[in-house]
């Protein structure tokens, strides 16, 4: 602060804790009515303070057992689904750019110029603007309702290659000339000094794409028709059908708070990689 | 930054292997189907795949003499435009609260930054059920008001939902890239500032607000392209583009006209043009940057 305006500082902090509370309001309202009767809740104005069905509510999203108009799937399937989604797109990318990065940074080649470009005009466009033919060829491929389908083509981007570039090109040459006298090859050279090296960045590109993997939408609802296969964020969307008062809000909001829980956590505990992570991809 | 290492391994083969997955990925599900899209939006189908004519520039053709498709061209502009207007503002006014507040930043950014960890299928649904129109919280106190609010009939209505749903999810992001802007913000122009007598007001217009047009520019890129296509989840799961097509933004209808209206030339013609408008957003922000590294 540059000199001390005591009612200024009070109108900021005024102004922070009216945004936190706006900003809380629809996850607050959403944990309320997790914890009631589906019938406290159509019945307008719903309760504003916690109800005691808490357990009861997330019991029967979890397994299934709710009786609302919509699909009525075990959450916990889905969750399931989701995680293993996350997971393989964040690890999958990273990998599969680790390698790329390495290749087009540390050795020459022909076409290497060509590969580079390649890669980088996949920067542009988002898997929502080619989805047509996209889904033709999972669907040739027989990969429908599989892993393999609602990952591999949400890998095919090159944000992780870009940063990797940039971060090896950063390394210092002297590196490699020592691994080299000390008679390491390529891979040595990549596995015992690279990777470490580019621990840090690895752990802030992982936050960043597992919560992309976590949050697909368009995808997963385009390649996934059979309830086993339903991340939770497309299974909760189905729940809801007809009318307001036929859905079982309760369990609906349960879902959502479920759904919200892994990438915010994810968010809230790595907060300095997520940061980074941020900050470099958009670099 | 070089562009080139100057000691290199030698190899033949070791490249060619280690850029062999990668490859096979973005050719497979990023080459082919981007020019199965620009190969289709020639074409004419018919409704059960037998027969395809090429018919050259015609769905494109009548693409731009399709109302409809000028309509989601609007609703997109109008859209986009609110979401980053209004998600630009808020966050610049929370973040430059955050920045002058000694105690408690971490806490408020904390508390700040979670939505973005929320989907927008998510958000979309959260939004919904506090806003739908009989058993809604918000929708009930906006009619004990005496406000009717209903998004199911009301055309403004679905826009502002929407809007408010899809700036709630972005503000976390922009609030970080203003937060790290201002605190790059050198502090010795802000005191020499006020030792002249200028206002925190003033200072914030003559210095922050300038210094701080970088940022302000490529978080305005970056809205855009979240409202163009990470908002899909947002308006399928509050409005499915109703009330009619009022809020049908261009992704959405790429989406209903391909998998829903089954029309697939004109769903890749559509593509087509969303990939130019990414490309030409993306060039802007490309010279931006340029522009920022030589400042």
């Amino acid at each position: 602060m540059v000199e001390r305006r005591p009612a200024l500082t009070l109108l900021s902090h005024l102004i922070l804790v009216l945004g936190v509370l706006i900003v809380a309001f629809p996850l607050y309202i959403a944990f309320v009515a997790s914890t009631h009767t589906a019938d406290a809740i159509v019945q307008a104005p719903m309760p504003l303070v916690p109800g005691a069905h808490l357990l009861e509510n997330y019991q029967a999203a979890l397994t299934g057992s709710g009786t609302g108009a919509g699909s009525n799937a075990p959450v916990s399937r889905m969750m399931w689904v989701s995680l293993v989604c996350a997971v393989l797109i964040a690890v999958g990318k990273i990998a599969i750019s680790l390698l790329s990065a390495f290749a087009i940074v540390y050795f020459r080649f022909p076409l290497r110029q060509l590969f580079f470009w390649a890669i980088f005009v996949t920067l542009m466009l988002p898997v929502e603007v080619r989805i047509g033919p996209t889904y033709q060829v999972v669907a040739d491929l027989h990969l429908l309702n599989s892993y393999a389908g609602l990952t591999v083509p949400l890998i095919a981007s090159a944000t992780a290659t870009f940063l990797f570039r940039q971060f090896f090109l950063t390394v210092p040459d002297e590196l490699v000339e020592a691994a080299r006298i000390d008679g390491a090859g390529p891979m040595r050279f990549f596995r015992d000094v690279l990777l470490p090296l580019s621990a840090t960045s690895i752990a802030a590109l992982f936050v960043i794409q597992f919560i992309y993997g976590w949050n697909q939408y368009l995808w997963p609802l385009l390649v996934t028709t059979d309830e086993q296969m339903y991340p939770v964020v497309i299974g909760i969307k189905r729940m809801i059908s007809g009318g307001d008062a036929a859905n079982d809000w309760n369990i609906i909001m349960a879902t959502a708070v479920l759904a919200m829980i892994p990438p915010a956590l994810v968010v809230v505990l790595m907060q300095r990689w997520f940061v980074k992570g941020l900050v470099d991809t958009e670099k | 930054m070089s562009q080139q290492k100057r000691v290199l391994f030698r190899s033949g083969w070791l490249p060619w292997v280690l850029l062999a997955p990668q490859a096979a990925v973005i050719g497979m599900f990023f080459f082919w189907p981007a020019s199965q899209a620009l190969l289709q939006s020639l074409q004419q189908q018919d409704a059960f795949g037998l027969s395809v004519d090429w018919v050259g520039l015609d769905n494109f053709r009548q693409l731009f003499n399709d109302s409809g498709y000028l309509a989601s061209f609007r609703t997109t502009a109008v859209f986009s435009l609110l979401v980053a207007v209004l998600g630009l503002g808020i966050s610049l006014l929370l973040a430059t609260m955050a920045n002058r507040v000694v105690r408690g930043a971490m806490v408020y950014r904390t508390l700040l930054i979670w939505p973005y960890a929320v989907a927008p299928a998510i958000a979309g649904v959260l939004w919904l059920f506090m806003f739908a129109p009989s058993i809604g919280v918000v929708s009930y106190g906006l009619d004990r008001m005496g406000f009717q609010w209903n998004h199911l009939l009301n055309p403004d209505h679905a826009m502002a939902l929407v809007v408010a749903a899809a700036v709630w999810k972005q503000i976390s992001y922009n609030f970080l890239f203003f937060l790290a802007g201002l605190q790059s913000i050198p502090r010795s122009l802000l005191e020499a500032a006020a030792i002249d007598g200028a206002s925190p007001w003033k200072r914030f217009w003559t210095i922050t607000f300038p210094l701080l047009s970088p940022t302000s520019f490529f978080l305005l890129v970056i809205n855009v392209v979240y409202a163009f296509f990470d908002t899909f989840g947002i308006i399928d799961a509050a409005t499915q583009g109703g009330p009619g097509k009022d809020t049908a933004i261009l992704v959405y209808k790429v989406y209903y006209d391909g998998f829903k209206a089954m029309d697939l030339g004109g769903s890749a013609a559509q593509s087509v043009v969303l990939m130019a408008v990414v490309v030409v957003l993306t060039v802007i922000q490309f010279r931006f940057v340029e522009r920022k590294v030589n400042y």
